[in-house]
């Protein structure tokens, strides 16, 4: 059967072209691979070429014929034994792929939400994450990580830790003491300063089938190694339609540490838990950095775990269990209260924590939620809390714009819009990079002074 | 040294010669193909053809063992079809649709098979090269003596993930073969114009590593080299490095204005250098095959290629609620 050549697609946008050129005229034998036209699209001037061999039967456009649209026939080809009166009637324009194009999606959006009107949502409570009555034990956050990957490693011998000065000389920030020794060299890798390298090889290795911790030295090095972070952890899942999940949790302390200036202090959370196909978790006390750390590495997705300096040696009480584990993806309340919800995780708990203990002073009843994980966001809980008090104030270090305290906003305008009866005010650091000077550095960050400011501006006190 | 090049005894057999050729064949009618639905729409976005370099995936997969893993770039569907993948599902998910590797939600850069080792298709140029090493170390680890095969092109050699990758593969020792397909293009910009010292392979002396360049256009050639740098890997030396010099006769992509190079350059390399026609000679030259014979091949090649565009053409587009699956897995 004669064959039509059509007007082809040359770019992911073309519509129509101009026939600029026949290099071929009837009659003539092509084989695959010669060039029959040269076409113009809105860009360039491009070789059209044959895919397969036979004869030009018929020139169906002209050429300098301008306004050809894609899949137009522009001339036919004949097979070996057929003649140019073979040719009939121009079959119609096969079809495209739009034509099966469908409505937009219908299902469920996880951040959308139920109207305004939504009945209020049972409140949670300040119940701990282990069994009442269960023995407590003193500890720092560097201890509770240390033990979290140490306990894992012994359950799963998948497990390894790689990254710069995790094994000899005991972990820069001594987060990775002693797991060397019990370890060895396979299982505790001390990797060069090569950040992009070996967050690659790392999600190389979670492929197959290894669960890699990789501890970037802090997160400020890790911009380095985002590319593989986003395109090649995050995405791989849904590239795949489902074949290849990347099991890694990268790890380190993440924004202001203490006078390091710019380069050195940035809280990432807002930047990663954006990503869909991650998980980000911000931990503050020690059993939370222990339970969720043993979370992450179990999770069979990558796991961006954003711990901070100043934490590492702060003690909390940990529940004494063989296997104790905290859900990603549920907020804690950390302090009940009725008079204003202040929403924070990480470091920022730390203002968080002391403003509500110095508001009740004056008569301020806070709540406050440490909502441990950023993606995915325990909005449940934020929003019953909203529900009862009518005010909210979020507090974090990172950047002012697009802040997980906007999202919370935005978040709480859908869902809880009718409850509020002040707008909601976003504590964060300030729009500038970290400055060096002690003095400027403080006024950079956010502080228990202005979250207080904040809850009597939405309390109008 | 010297590229290598087929010995002028061959040491192949006409069954190898005849699997070769069809192999070769499959991914040139494949692709061709490809181009053709790309012009008619059914295929969309960026689309990467591997005519003219077929004899570096096959060459190599004849020198890999079941269990041996491959990672590469974009221009990926001629090492998918060499591994043994589905022309059916690689075709489908070129064109969007449900019956594709990744349920359509790939699309031609971004396609995967565990069953076949094939660890992607990845469309940042170099980002591919950690991942590799990383299949190595995992290997490594496990201590099951598998190679991981890891291609990329003369652009990405550029790219400094590669060279903390050398390092780290050649510090640990991992079983890692890097590929270098060499087609003298970095989308349009000659190697000339990109790259400082022209011999690529050369790179690895300053970690340590061996490479040598390869007549890519040469599929005996290939298979001998990939069968040396794999013996290297498994015996626990540590990383290869083979540069394929080879040639794309298409353009980068689908919208490529072909201006920075001339027809003729093209039109040489076809005639005096195709990796198939080469070894259409050897098949009738040594009588291992009559003209007849090879027709049939063509003729089923032919008809595996328009099973796999209707395939594709009729397979539907994803069920909207795909749109939401495959985002993270259950905890």
């Amino acid at each position: 059967m004669p064959t039509e050549i059509l007007m082809p697609a040359l770019s992911p946008t073309m519509e129509e072209g101009t026939l600029a050129k026949w290099l071929v005229k009837e009659g003539d034998d092509v084989k695959s691979g010669d060039i029959l036209a040269e076409i113009e699209t809105d860009k360039a001037t491009m070789e059209f070429e044959a895919v397969d061999e036979g004869t030009i039967g018929k020139i169906l456009i002209d050429e300098g014929t301008e306004g050809v649209k894609v899949n137009t026939p522009n001339a036919v080809m004949l097979e070996e034994g057929e003649s140019a009166d073979d040719i009939g009637e121009t079959h119609a324009t096969p079809q495209g792929g739009d034509e099966q194009k469908q409505e937009a999606h219908s299902a469920p959006d996880p951040v959308s939400a139920p109207p305004p009107s939504a009945p209020a949502q049972v409140a949670q409570t300040m119940e701990p994450d282990w069994p009442a009555g269960t023995e407590m034990k003193k500890m720092t956050v560097r201890e509770a990580i240390n033990t979290a990957m140490a306990e894992e490693m012994r359950n799963d011998d998948t497990v390894f830790i790689m990254g710069e000065e995790v094994a000899e000389y005991q972990g820069a920030y001594k987060i990775t003491q002693g797991l060397l020794d019990e370890f060895g060299t396979k299982r505790v890798i001390d990797t060069p300063i090569t950040e992009h390298g070996f967050a690659g090889i790392g999600v190389g290795a979670s492929w197959g089938g290894l669960k890699p911790i990789v501890e970037f030295m802090t997160w400020n090095f890790a911009m380095q190694a985002i590319d593989q972070i986003i395109n090649s952890a995050a995405k791989t899942l849904y590239m795949s339609g489902g074949q290849m999940g990347s099991p890694i949790v990268f790890r380190g302390p993440n924004g202001a540490a203490a006078r390091v200036g710019a380069q050195h202090s940035q809280d990432y959370a807002a930047w990663y838990a954006s990503i869909p196909g991650l998980k980000v978790v911000q931990p503050y006390s020690a059993a939370d950095a222990k339970g969720l750390l043993k979370s992450a590495i179990r999770d069979p997705n990558p796991v961006i775990f954003l711990e901070n300096e100043i934490l590492y040696g702060k003690s909390f009480e940990v529940p004494v269990l063989e296997d104790f584990t905290i859900p990603i993806g549920k907020a804690r309340i950390a302090r009940e209260g009725t008079d204003v919800t202040i929403v924070s995780f990480g470091i920022g708990m730390t203002y968080a924590l002391e403003a509500a203990e110095k508001l009740a002073e004056d008569g301020i009843d806070a709540e406050v939620i440490d909502l441990r994980t950023m993606r995915p966001i325990d909005y449940d809980t934020v929003v019953a809390s909203v529900q009862k008090t009518n005010r909210c104030v979020t507090v974090e270090e990172g950047f002012p714009v697009c802040s997980i305290g906007n999202h919370i906003s935005a978040i709480l305008m859908q869902r809880a819009f009718d409850w509020l009866d002040a707008p909601v005010i976003n504590c964060t650091g300030k729009d500038v990079p970290m400055p060096y000077a002690a003095n400027l550095e403080k006024l950079a960050l956010t502080s228990t002074a202005e979250v207080m400011d904040a809850v009597k501006q939405v309390t109008y006190r | 040294m010297a590229t290598r090049k087929t010995p002028a005894k061959p040491n192949v057999s006409a069954d190898e010669l005849k699997q070769y050729y069809r192999d070769m064949l499959l991914i040139r009618r494949f692709e061709e193909k490809a181009g053709q639905l790309y012009g008619m729409g059914l295929i969309g976005g960026f689309c990467h053809l591997y005519i003219g370099q077929e004899a570096v995936v096959v060459g190599l997969e004849a020198a890999a063992e079941e269990g041996d893993k491959r990672v590469t770039t974009y221009r990926d569907h001629g090492h998918m079809l060499a591994c043994g993948m589905d022309p059916d599902g690689v075709m489908a998910e070129l064109t969007g649709r449900e019956g594709g590797y990744s349920r359509g939600k790939g699309g031609s850069m971004h396609m995967f098979s565990k069953e076949k080792h094939f660890y992607g298709g990845h469309g940042i140029v170099g980002a591919n090269v950690p991942l590799g090493a990383g299949l190595a170390l995992a290997d490594q680890y496990k201590g099951n003596n598998r190679v991981t095969f890891t291609y990329f092109g003369d652009g990405a050699a550029n790219q400094g993930q590669v060279y903390e990758t050398f390092n780290m593969a050649a510090l640990w020792k991992l079983p890692v073969i890097f590929v270098i397909e060499n087609n003298k293009y970095a989308m349009g910009t000659s190697q000339q114009r990109s790259t400082s010292s022209p011999d690529i392979y050369h790179r690895g002396e300053a970690f340590g590593i061996p490479g040598e360049a390869v007549d890519g256009m040469d599929v005996l050639a290939v298979r001998d080299a990939g069968k040396k740098a794999v013996d290297h890997c498994r015996a626990g030396k540590g990383p290869y490095i083979l540069e394929l010099m080879t040639y794309r006769y298409r353009g980068h992509s689908m919208s490529d204005p072909a201006k920075y190079r001339t027809r003729e350059e093209v039109q040489k390399m076809r005639d005096e250098k195709d990796c198939i026609e080469h070894v259409r000679d050897l098949l009738l030259d040594g009588k291992h095959a009559s003209e007849e014979d090879l027709k049939a091949i063509d003729k089923e090649i032919k008809a595996v290629v328009n099973g796999a565009a209707e395939f594709a053409k009729q397979s539907p587009e994803p069920a909207v609620e795909e749109l939401w699956t495959d985002i993270v897995l259950e905890a």
